[in-house]
């Protein structure tokens, strides 16, 4: 496959009567000259990183190389535990992918997905879905195909790069790959999966990337909570049967559009934005000291 | 680009040219010493220099010194590690004329006397580009195996390895080469196709003129 549209993986998966994790899996096996066991054991590999990862990063003591960041998980886990307004099982999804984005700051161990920026939300999403839905590893290990296969056309199309298309193109494309995963794990059709990554993009929109003095931090790691909120309710509506009105491929088309029209400043550059307020620039002095270049 | 570029690399954090870029500029440093390094002097320019502490760049670089790869979970302690197995190292924040802005200059003492110079930029996505190595340019990126043969500047000495290198049927794909002044030391950078066979290196050193040979592999 080329993986230039999703309708691609849609239409192969169909005429296949297979999943379109099952149809990458299948695609990629052939054209990396390797069998699918070892792609499968290698994806479970970096699933097991994933859960270490969602594992240490719910410490209390944690703290991020800079100082600023670390211990909200642990936080977030303890009321989670409580309930909470949406329920444990989604303030469990944002306490774990909390942990991981925390983890990735304190240079921890992570799988970036597709970047270390928003390297939280599918394990966060995964990690939980396994537990509250008792979904098979081998599901999971299947959506991760599902996920990536809607990654590679969303870098090809557009970007994953917060440098090129802003956090969009990060925790947009994270959220939007796992949306599509989950909608698969839990039964949904490859039209409802493909319904699903175009919807988490749309919630996604226009996000800026403005991090604070240019650290993987702040807002980076509670973006990574607003990401697994989107996939959620972007495959929980395209399970419920609706359909985006515009095909995900020019949803996709578009993000590539607003990414490049967004100024520089809004680029990672952490010369706007948030990056840009006097609190980010007096946490920037505090942690690079007063000189600048 | 296939699945492990999208879900992949496994890493260690929190970003890919701050820690996995800079550990693979101290590896490089590490393995043309080919010896056990005790200090290490580390210039960093641009980028780098402003914001090495808050990304432990500077954690990731002596990680790579002492070998470590990019998704090594040491990485985080590698200054306490340092200080326990016997290396010194000093930062230094300088400017580098016309260097990229995440530009390291890694000068690398060993326990038996080695010295190693090196100069390279971590250019995104966990990429290197070493420019210099003891003075000389160079062009290494890791994308490919490369041979880097230090010599003195005589001739036959370039055909003698390449002659060596078809003979042992390794096919050459990029060469370049560098040298301080006329008659003096020299360098060949050699990116070859696939890897490089058993024993290469050592066959290589005993060339004449040759003064050392390492392989860099793909990373």
């Amino acid at each position: 496959m080329e993986y230039l549209t999703i309708q691609e993986l849609v239409e192969t998966a169909e005429k296949k009567k297979m999943s379109i994790g099952a149809v990458i899996l299948e695609d990629q096996a052939v054209q990396m000259e390797q069998s699918k066991e070892k792609l499968l054991s290698q994806m479970e590999e970096n699933f097991r990183v994933m859960e270490k990862a969602v594992e240490s990063g719910m410490d209390p003591e944690l703290r991020s190389t800079s100082g600023l960041t670390g211990g909200d998980a642990w936080k977030m886990m303890q009321y989670a535990k409580k309930g909470g307004i949406t329920g444990s099982f989604m303030t469990k999804a944002m306490a774990r992918a909390l942990a991981v984005s925390e983890y990735n700051a304190a240079m921890g161990k992570i799988v970036a997905a597709p970047t270390a920026g928003s390297c939280g939300i599918m394990p966060g999403c995964l990690v939980t879905m396994m537990e509250a839905h008792q979904i098979p590893r081998e599901k999971i290990i299947e959506g991760m195909f599902t996920a990536a296969g809607f990654g590679i056309v969303i870098a090809k199309r557009a970007s994953i790069a917060g440098a090129q298309g802003g956090c969009q193109a990060e925790c947009g494309s994270a959220a939007a790959m796992t949306a599509a995963a989950l909608t698969e794990i839990m039964g949904g059709t490859p039209k409802q999966a493909a319904d699903a990554c175009a919807m988490a993009i749309k919630n996604q929109l226009g996000l800026v990337c403005d991090p604070v003095a240019g650290l993987v931090e702040i807002p980076c790691i509670k973006r990574n909570v607003g990401g697994i909120m989107i996939a959620f309710s972007a495959a929980d509506m395209a399970l419920a049967g609706m359909e985006s009105k515009i095909p995900v491929d020019e949803v996709i088309d578009a993000m590539k559009e607003v990414g490049d029209s967004m100024p520089c400043a809004m680029k990672e550059t952490a010369l706007g934005g948030l990056a840009n307020t006097p609190t980010a620039k007096r946490m920037k002095e505090q942690v690079f000291g007063k000189k600048e270049a | 680009m296939n699945v492990f570029d999208i879900i992949g690399p496994v890493m260690i954090g929190p970003s890919s040219s701050h820690t996995a870029g800079a550990v693979r500029l101290g590896r490089v440093a590490w393995q043309i010493l080919e010896d056990k390094p005790v200090k290490a002097v580390i210039e960093l320019s641009g980028s780098f220099a402003q914001t090495y502490k808050g990304h432990g760049t500077d954690k990731a670089l002596i990680a790579g010194i002492m070998g470590m790869d990019s998704y090594d979970e040491r990485i985080r302690c590698s200054l306490e590690l340092a200080r326990e197995q016997g290396l010194e190292y000093e930062f230094h924040e300088v400017n580098i004329p016309d260097a990229h802005p995440n530009t390291a200059h890694i000068f690398l003492y060993g326990e038996s006397g080695k010295t190693a110079d090196i100069q390279g930029a971590s250019v995104g996505g966990g990429n290197i580009l070493v420019e210099k190595i003891n003075g000389m340019d160079v062009a290494y990126t890791g994308q490919s195996t490369t041979i880097l043969v230090r010599h003195y500047d005589r001739p036959g000495a370039i055909a003698a390895v390449t002659n060596f290198m078809a003979y042992s049927d390794v096919n050459i794909g990029n060469f370049r080469l560098s040298r301080q002044k006329k008659g003096g030391e020299a360098i060949m950078t050699i990116e070859i196709d696939g890897a490089a066979p058993e024993g290469l290196t050592a066959q290589l050193k005993v060339l004449p003129h040759v003064i050392s040979a390492i392989i860099l592999k793909v990373i």
